[in-house]
């Protein structure tokens, strides 16, 4: 599925609830449910910077596909973090590159979480990218 | 309804900000220890000095500056009565607590020489342990740690250890603001006396709580922020005693500071003065005043009984939750809950917390060595004010325990 797709499916699943309440239990189940990361990545080199809680990210590429895999000591983060592996992952490092993230103000996460969280999110996004640049790069 | 003497329905009517909603629900208030609320009687305050009598203070020839300068000095006084303070220029006017601790660090660069000792306690706020270490970096003097026990309690014989003719100064909070321990600081400023260390006490959580008798502690310095207590951000004091004044250089330099200038030499302005370069925040000092006056006005006997009670209340609600752990249970505490509930992250506790209305701070509240001495990220900080109702510590209750059965 394309990133685009993808994000339209996401934004359609939030479109569901009535409240932030039920936003945020779902949020907590997809936290969850995230492909957790080999313990072997979570260090100190994998932990994106600007977050107030822990967030480990790796990335490696199968094939022509870039694959994400993470994991967070907080839940909700965590759920942050696994829909944007769900938008991102086992795609192409250059789609990923140029892939818009509208959606997440469709959806309206970031006026919904603390301004910590929020500039958290904005540094998920920005280190995703950062590794399909880096993978790209190898590719070319 | 836990007993008292306040009454607490008609205080919440002064505080306008109590009745509103947040997410859809009741605002349940319980991040005093970060900033407390102001009431209306402050705020009236406030927007008389702008309708009424905006103007510089100190310089003026006109009315308005001379209204503006008597209200100002005023508060002055008010400040000086609240604290009993010996003398009105010992009160100097800052933009807070961290503005007089920097103010103090700053000048006592002068006395410290290589090898000399600053003790700071364990439990600090990141305000009060940086400034120094800025100085120890700059003067070679050296930081030592009063170290704390596992209820948040200053190890007292290892603090009388530690002291010797090598220490210059010795810094502790009243209260400490991650875990609401309150400080035996008669004891601390007695003993470092006696080896000729001055004392800095940091105030500011101690403000809305404690009235703290500057003449009967014999300190040497205290700061306080007016926000802590009822009245605005950005404006705060910093008693220090006279003759510690006189010795301090002046930290910042400009306009109000100056007795003379010219391009050879200036000479600076007396106390306060000497402290106070440029504009100062002038309505936030007449409206912390009016903060005093108000505080006052209810009472701190009457506060502290009251916080107290809720205080006991809260703790006994919230142990009752499985796996909820609190950090600071010394026994002389204000009424500061910091909490973690095993298995759970505090942020994720604060997110759904906010979400029912409810305003806690999570995070390591600025005190990064207290979270490492007990090895956790953070943690859930709910802080009770004299505001605060027993209903809202159910409501607290009950969010605490929602969250738990989502985030598990």
């Amino acid at each position: 599925m394309t990133i685009e797709k993808i994000q339209e499916e996401i934004v359609d699943e939030f479109s569901m609830f009535d409240d932030w309440m039920q936003r945020y239990e779902y949020m907590i189940e997809l936290g969850k449910s995230l492909p957790l990361i080999g313990e072997q990545y979570k260090t100190d080199d994998n932990i994106i910077k600007g977050c107030q809680s822990k967030v480990w990210v790796h990335a490696e590429l199968d094939n022509d596909r870039l694959v994400f895999t993470a994991d967070s000591d907080a839940i909700i983060t965590k759920g942050i973090i696994a829909i944007l592996i769900r938008t991102f992952s086992n795609q192409r490092p250059q789609d990923i590159i140029d892939a818009n993230t509208d959606f997440i103000d469709e959806i309206g996460l970031k006026e919904h979480l603390s301004p910590t969280r929020a500039n958290g999110l904005v540094s998920m996004i920005k280190q995703l990218k950062l590794y399909a640049i880096a993978y790209q790069t190898q590719l070319n | 309804m836990i007993q008292t003497a306040l009454d607490i329905k008609t205080i919440r009517k002064d505080f306008p900000i109590l009745n509103r909603e947040v997410n859809g629900k009741p605002l349940v208030y319980l991040d005093n220890a970060a900033t407390s609320q102001t009431p209306q009687q402050v705020i009236d305050v406030i927007v008389d000095y702008y309708q009424n009598y905006n103007a510089n203070i100190h310089r003026g020839v006109h009315s308005l500056s001379q209204e503006a300068t008597d209200a100002y000095e005023a508060a002055r006084i008010k400040i000086q009565k609240h604290y009993n303070i010996a003398k009105t220029h010992e009160v100097i006017l800052t933009s807070g607590t961290t503005h007089g601790i920097n103010l103090v660090a700053n000048g006592f660069s002068s006395f410290v020489k290589e090898g000399d000792e600053i003790l700071v306690s364990a439990m600090e706020h990141h305000s009060n342990i940086v400034p120094w270490q800025m100085l120890c970096e700059r003067t070679g003097g050296i930081l030592k740690v009063i170290p704390m026990n596992l209820n948040g309690e200053l190890i007292m014989e290892e603090f009388h250890a530690l002291l010797s003719e090598k220490t210059k100064m010795v810094f502790c909070n009243h209260v400490s603001n991650a875990l609401g321990t309150i400080n035996p600081i008669e004891e601390i400023i007695e003993a470092s006396h006696k080896v000729g260390a001055a004392v800095l006490v940091d105030g500011a959580q101690a403000a809305p709580h404690i009235k703290a008798d500057m003449q009967a502690l014999d300190v040497d310095f205290y700061t306080v922020s007016a926000h802590k207590i009822c009245g605005p951000t950005g404006v705060g004091m910093l008693y220090g005693k006279e003759e510690w004044l006189n010795k301090l250089p002046p930290y910042q330099g400009g306009g109000e500071m100056i007795a003379e200038v010219t391009f050879e030499k200036t000479t600076y302005a007396d106390l306060p003065h000497k402290f106070e370069a440029g504009t100062p925040n002038i309505c936030g000092g007449i409206a912390f005043g009016a903060a005093l006056d108000y505080m006052n006005s209810i009472g701190f006997e009457a506060i502290a009984q009251y916080e107290e009670r809720l205080l006991k209340y809260a703790t006994e609600q919230l142990l009752e939750i499985d796996g909820l752990k609190i950090y600071g249970t010394a026994k002389n505490k204000t009424s500061v809950i910091s909490f973690n509930i095993e298995g759970i992250h505090p942020y994720d506790i604060g997110s759904i917390l906010d979400k029912l209305g409810i305003a806690v701070r999570t995070g390591h509240h600025c005190a990064q060595p207290i979270m490492d001495f007990y090895q956790i990220p953070g943690t859930v900080r709910a802080s009770f004010s004299f505001y605060n109702t027993k209903e809202e510590v159910d409501v607290l209750v009950e969010g605490v325990k929602r969250a738990r059965n989502m985030l598990l």
